[in-house]
């Protein structure tokens, strides 16, 4: 079930990282890099717990945005986007239950499974939580270029 | 409580103020302009920025279809990986600057207030890690206190048991204690049930020294102090990462120390002697006043000698005295000086990129007390001396032959000499050089004990020849 736009769902496949924005308790955006995986229907992304403050925003708020821009990171394709929506952290097992999503992972990270095989190394890192977003809304740049207005596209209505 | 404080006192990632991130957001080939849009969710664009660090400013052109907000904060974001097929990315940086915009047409005036960023070219992803432990703690302690139940970060057991007791740094025992009852057994004395009872209650000594090592760090606070932890340096962090509780690592560490004790009093049983006792109970001390008050050998500038007696002459010597019940010899004692030197040598250069954090807490090792110049001769130094040593120990006939085979470590020594200068401000960069220091240690004294392996075949095949020079 397609709940962006093709471009949009095209840009997260391809992305290797896309900027996360939260929002914090006073009401600043927050914005970390990370690598989105999509699995058609929502965004997700993990956290390490070393680097969990994201997480405690979004419990707080869990009204975010998730924006692909740097051509870098996509192939070299030029458009952009920022996905609007609403973010649940899943941490019933921050141990092993980010897992689930590696194959998405690996297929942008190849080198994770190898780290992950030397979790001893580094065991903190691996303890994960799920960010899970469900899509609201999408903004979408065909060239890219902020001197011409986005394409808004309900998510909701997509997915209607 | 414990996180917040070690995220005061450890800063995560160093300071930034407004002009150095505008600097750095200056050097991204654009910014992503983000802010908080009437229905609460955030909005980010991406667009061109003229940055004035300096005035603390930057302008750009609104985005159209868009309005940027006045009166409340907006941010300013640059972000950088470098893609690498096949394997993932490197280069990860990005820095967030906070501030507020005035639109005036289509221009927009941004004042910047304040910045946060990360740059692994600055501070090494483990670093940036190990500076976050707190951050990690606070999570699991909230999680805790959420489920009403115990929550912590896990390792299976195979794992955690490696990392606790530092098993693969066994070999410091093994190697000295197994050379012992070889020279013994080249010289008639050899009883297998205590050989191999002597290795087991020399390992559990060194289990108890590494797991208490951690115990008293912790008290002491040398191991928080360190965020630039390797595999080989800063200890095993279990007690850090939450793995195990400071009360489990005590508890095994004084399981370690019992067992060795009831090994030790065995062997005093079935093959006592003055000997055997004094190396026992100075052994003992050694190894628990090694990072234990009052005596704190390591925090007085005294580990490297500690270390040095305790896997030399003492585990080569008890090993020894054990199957001679307790008669001596100088074969043994002359042996037992290289490889307390090459032992030495693998804590002082595993210090190395421990010495910050070492000396924030009066952790008065070599490499804190020391120049990098005279450190890095210091290293020279040992090592030579300890070849000579193997050297002179042949010329003068107290070592077979044999055993200069050992000297085929050197070009490995030279490795790790030559390694230091380069990275010794590199703690990640010095991981390298500090395994092949491992090796140095490990593979003289398996061609130390390959060596008696000739000695000891060419006895039983050829006894009228012998190996030792003028003999």
């Amino acid at each position: 079930m397609s709940v962006l736009p093709a471009p949009v769902e095209q840009l997260l496949d391809a992305a290797l990282v896309g900027e996360l924005t939260v929002v914090d308790a006073a009401g600043h955006p927050v914005t970390y890099p990370l690598i989105p995986l999509f699995d058609g229907e929502r965004i997700y992304l993990t956290s390490s717990t070393l680097f969990s403050r994201k997480l405690e925003h979004i419990k707080g708020n869990p009204k975010v945005s998730l924006s692909i821009t740097d051509p870098i990171a996509v192939g070299g394709r030029t458009d952009r986007a920022t996905i609007q929506g609403d973010a649940r952290v899943i941490e019933e097992d921050p141990h092993g239950g980010w897992e689930r999503l590696l194959p998405i992972w690996e297929k942008k990270e190849p080198s994770i499974v190898y780290f992950l095989k030397a979790r001893v190394a580094l065991p903190l890192f691996f303890e994960r939580s799920l960010i899970e977003i469900t899509p609201r809304r999408a903004l979408y740049w065909a060239a890219g270029n902020a001197t011409t207005a986005p394409v808004v596209s309900d998510a909701g209505k997509v997915a209607a | 409580m414990g996180a917040a404080a070690a995220e005061t006192t450890t800063p995560r990632t160093p300071a930034l103020d407004v002009r150095q991130g505008l600097d750095k957001l200056a050097s991204y080939p654009f910014a992503i302009l983000t802010w908080v849009d009437p229905s609460g969710y955030p909005v980010s664009v991406a667009l061109p920025v003229a940055i004035d660090a300096p005035a603390g400013s930057a302008v750009f052109t609104a985005p159209a279809g868009l309005t940027v907000p006045a009166g409340v904060d907006v941010s300013l974001t640059g972000s950088h990986i470098r893609p690498q097929p096949g394997y993932g990315y490197d280069e990860r940086r990005h820095v967030t600057v906070w501030g507020r915009a005035t639109q005036t047409g289509d221009r927009v005036a941004f004042a910047a207030a304040r910045a946060w960023g990360w740059d692994e070219a600055e501070v090494p992803f483990f670093e940036y890690s190990e500076r976050s432990i707190g951050q990690s703690k606070k999570y699991f302690d909230a999680l805790t206190v959420e489920r009403g139940t115990p929550v912590k970060p896990k390792l299976s057991f195979g794992w955690l048991a490696l990392r606790t007791t530092r098993l693969p740094f066994l070999t410091a025992t093994i190697v000295p204690v197994v050379l012992g009852i070889a020279i013994a057994a080249r010289q008639g004395s050899f009883d297998l049930v205590t050989a191999v009872l002597t290795v087991i209650g020399a390992a559990f000594v060194q289990l108890g020294l590494n797991v208490a090592n951690d115990v008293f760090d912790s008290v002491q606070g040398a191991d928080e102090a360190n965020v630039t932890p390797t595999q080989f340096s800063g200890g095993s962090r279990v007690i850090q990462y939450g793995l195990v509780s400071f009360r489990q690592m005590a508890g095994l560490a004084t399981t370690f120390y019992v067992l060795a004790a009831v090994i030790g009093l065995v062997l005093l049983g079935l093959r006592g002697s003055t000997a055997l006792l004094v190396i026992g109970v100075v052994g003992f001390i050694v190894s628990i006043g090694y990072t234990a008050p009052p005596l704190k050998f390591v925090y007085r500038g005294l580990g490297e000698i500690a270390v040095a007696i305790g896997f030399g002459p003492l585990m080569l010597l008890g090993g020894y005295v054990v199957q001679t019940r307790g008669a001596l010899t100088w074969e043994p004692f002359v042996l037992s000086l290289p490889v307390a030197l090459l032992v030495a040598l693998i804590l002082y250069v595993n210090e190395i990129p421990d010495r910050r954090g070492d000396a924030r807490v009066g952790k008065r090792t070599l490499p804190v007390r020391f120049s990098k110049a005279a450190v890095i001769g210091g290293y020279r130094g040992a090592a030579i001396a300890a070849y000579a040593i193997l050297v002179a120990g042949v010329v003068a006939g107290q070592l077979p032959i044999p055993a200069l085979l050992a000297l085929l470590t050197i070009p490995l020594a030279r490795q790790v000499s030559r390694g230091l200068e380069p990275n010794y401000d590199n703690p990640y960069g010095l991981m390298a050089v500090m395994g092949v220091n491992v090796k140095v240690h490990l593979y003289a004294g398996l061609l130390l004990l390959a060596g008696y392996a000739v000695v000891l075949i060419l006895g039983a095949v050829a006894p009228s020849v012998s190996l030792f020079v003028g003999r």
